[in-house]
């Protein structure tokens, strides 16, 4: 198997007696988009901190392309580097800003000035290139930002919340834009974000950090089908998390029982033995509501507590009865009135068993 | 008409500050300059002559209509201070008038009508004391400004340079701005690094780097000079620290020197550079410089693309402070320094309190200020260039 662009073995970092990153371990392939997404305070921006040589690990190894790097300073690292304040040369024009990684490597004049075109036209700024970064707007710094951290073709791109500056269609535009950036150009790029919508438009792979590791690593959608904690269901996107015990393994699945007598079917797990206290997971949108004669699998009767009309969809809050679930609800299905008698239902194939 | 009223409202506000100026600051600033143009004297004392001699062609010997009116003038004047007076000015422009002038006033106080003058003096056969008589009518000159850079009139009345040694004061400016230049620069050099430290600093340590550079600022000019004064003597804390290390064998001329002045006037004037540069030092973005290190710029270029750039404008305002206060400085030479570090503060207070001549003190003090002036100027276009280009 070839190397990896970057592994990051056993790291570690402390500031004084806390340790911010614990023993942490991670590959990431030449070409691969990797979001960091946690919680502040998780360690992502400091592991970002780390690869780009601003913080020296306090223990472990970081290699990039089979070579250690992890007591190189900064300049050495051929990393580019996306603050989260674009962090661009106030007393520079923007063809300045992007010319300077250039510079510093000594590139010839007439060279610079070809690779400073080509990197201002990729992100459409050919015209501001006189102007200084005080007067673009934010998605201009930001662009050119981005433009300064490509032109001089890094082995990495590094982003730590690039776009949490940009309102939210500018944002979402952004995302698509880099997006097809590194599609185009094949970067390796690891991209920090607390967004966790942000994430999932985005990675390849998503690496979900709580207090200092890895909860789980995986494609966007393993992460939000397949939970591997408690913190990552919740964490990603919104879940109804149902606790129980459970019962048997069946043909057509592993019953649970919950609390109030009620039971459930889930896939079949072999790997939790009867007896195992567990939780279930249903994200909002698999739910679906129907009037207490229905007959389906995994029925919950309940009445609804609340409904709150929000434009795409209806959010239905259900009672103590089905556990306090919130179901989201197309709005081409009926509108459910608050006070109304329904049963809650979803497969089977909806529901994922994470060990409590 | 309302807002006429408002506007008069908020004018009242700055009003006191106004007033305040124009009593304290402007009326006598334009007073000093005025006595360095003004030379009355002559005009007042001498009315009927001043008359008399604006038909002068100043070749011949002056008519005896002059002459008589002249004669008038002398008998008119009745106290011996203004007498005084009179005799000191043009005894300054024309050396022998002390004597020429005793000799005809009595001359025409003990007669009437009349008075031959060439009679009385052959001296006043020579056209040189009547043209100084009526260049003195002038009740303006420039006679002052001249000698404030070692120039003056010859007796054609154009301008030329003062013999060697009769006047130093180009000297002692020319002084006065290297010292001044040299005190910028070790400001510089010393108050940057510190300014930087301070800046990166955090907390209770910020805190008390800051206090350590406006400590100076707080505390008297002549208690931190006399401290200096003690430091620097051969018996003082760094002569005797320097040979108890066997680093000297004697003391190194610290006192009455150019060393011990540049000494203590930097550590005076330091706060002035340090403070400029903290403030545009907090004000640049944290994240610029491991910016510039992430795209490939090592510590030293990272400072001189990034930091000295954008610190630029402190450094000149902090260069333009010291250099424009360092440059009256007066007690610090004087304490501190020797005969020949003397600048040109001392020489402007020995004109106005040594000898009393203020047109002297004046026409010094205007030299200073246009030159402080020209150098503002030029800080000005500066930093309007740089903000246009930011």
């Amino acid at each position: 198997m070839a190397i990896p662009r970057i592994r990051i073995d056993q790291v570690s970092k402390s500031f004084g007696a806390v340790q911010v990153i614990k023993d942490l371990s991670l590959d990431i392939e030449r070409g691969e988009f990797v979001s960091l997404l946690g919680p502040s305070g998780s360690g992502k921006t400091t592991l970002l901190m780390l690869l780009a040589g601003f913080e020296q690990p306090t223990a472990g190894s970081i290699v990039l392309d089979g070579s250690r790097i992890d007591h190189l300073p900064p300049h050495r690292r051929e990393m580019g580097v996306v603050f989260q304040n674009y962090a661009l040369f106030p007393h520079m024009s923007v063809a300045d800003n992007v010319a300077f990684p250039l510079k510093m490597r000594g590139i010839g004049r007439g060279e610079v000035e070809g690779r400073v075109k080509r990197a201002l036209d990729m992100v459409q700024l050919s015209s501001m290139r006189d102007r200084r970064p005080a007067q673009l707007s934010g998605g201009q710094q930001q662009r050119v930002a981005l433009a300064r951290a490509l032109v001089f073709e890094p082995a990495v791109v590094l982003m730590d919340e690039p776009l949490g500056a940009l309102d939210k269609q500018l944002r979402e535009q952004m995302q698509l834009d880099i997006r097809a950036l590194h599609k185009r150009l094949e970067l390796t790029v690891v991209f920090v974000t607390h967004d966790q919508s942000e994430a999932l438009t985005m990675s390849d792979r998503i690496a979900v950090f709580n207090q200092g590791i890895i909860e789980q690593i995986g494609s966007p959608r393993a992460i939000y089908d397949h939970p591997a904690t408690r913190f990552v269901a919740e964490f990603i996107g919104e879940t109804n998390l149902l606790e129980g015990t459970v019962k048997g393994h069946q043909a057509d699945g592993t019953t649970i029982e919950l609390d109030l007598d009620r039971h459930l079917t889930v896939p079949r797990t072999e790997a939790i033995l009867p007896g195992a206290r567990v939780l279930v997971s249903v994200r909002p949108e698999r739910i679906l509501l129907g009037s207490p004669s229905v007959a389906v699998q995994n029925r919950l009767p309940t009445r609804v507590l609340d409904s709150v009309y929000q434009g795409d969809h209806l959010r239905v809050q259900l009672d103590e009865a089905a556990f306090g679930l919130v179901v989201r609800l197309d709005r081409r299905f009926a509108e459910w009135p608050a006070g109304a008698d329904v049963v809650a239902h979803f497969a089977p194939d909806d529901c994922w068993v994470i060990a409590a | 008409m309302i807002r006429f009223w408002q506007r008069a409202g908020h004018a009242a506000l700055v009003l006191p500050l106004v007033l305040f100026l124009g009593l304290f600051f402007v009326w006598p600033l334009l007073t000093v300059l005025e006595q360095a143009v003004s030379d009355p004297v002559v005009s007042r004392h001498l009315p009927a002559t001043t008359a008399a001699s604006a038909t002068w062609d100043r070749k011949s010997v002056p008519s005896a209509e002059m002459q008589q009116a002249f004669v008038r003038d002398l008998r008119a004047i009745d106290d011996d201070q203004t007498l005084g007076d009179l005799v000191r000015r043009l005894n300054s422009a024309q050396p022998g008038f002390r004597t020429l002038m005793k000799k005809t006033v009595t001359a025409a106080r003990d007669s009437d009508g009349p008075l031959d003058l060439a009679e009385v003096d052959a001296r006043w056969r020579e056209t040189a004391f009547w043209r100084a008589i009526a260049e003195a009518t002038n009740p303006y000159t420039d006679r002052n400004l001249l000698a404030a850079i070692d120039l003056q009139r010859d007796p054609s009345g154009a301008i030329a340079t003062m013999a060697e040694g009769e006047s130093a004061n180009r000297t002692i400016l020319l002084r006065t701005f290297l010292v001044a230049s040299t005190v910028t620069l070790a400001t510089c050099l010393i108050g940057l690094p510190y300014a930087m430290l301070v800046a990166s600093s955090v907390g209770w340590r910020r805190q008390l780097l800051l206090a350590a550079v406006l400590l100076p600022l707080w505390t008297s000019l002549l208690v931190r000079t006399t401290a200096w004064y003690i430091l620097l003597q051969d018996q003082g804390l760094i002569n005797s620290t320097l040979s108890a290390l066997h680093l000297i064998a004697h003391p190194l001329p610290l006192l009455f020197n150019r060393t011990g002045v540049i000494i203590a006037m930097t550590h005076v004037l330091l706060p002035f550079m340090v403070l400029p540069i903290y403030s545009v030092l907090i004000a640049i973005p944290k994240n610029l410089v491991p910016a510039a290190a992430s795209l490939g710029a090592g510590p030293i270029r990272a400072f001189v693309y990034i930091m000295l750039p954008l610190t630029l404008r402190g450094i000149a305002s902090g260069a333009l402070l010291v250099f424009m206060a360092a440059l009256g400085y007066y007690i610090t030479p004087a304490l501190i320094g020797g005969p020949k570090d003397q600048m040109i503060s001392s020489v402007i207070a020995f004109y106005a309190t040594g000898s009393a001549n203020w047109g002297m003190a004046g026409a010094l003090g205007i030299v200073l200020l246009a030159a402080t002036l020209v150098l503002y100027g030029i800080y000005g276009r500066l930093s309007a260039a740089n903000t246009a280009r930011a």
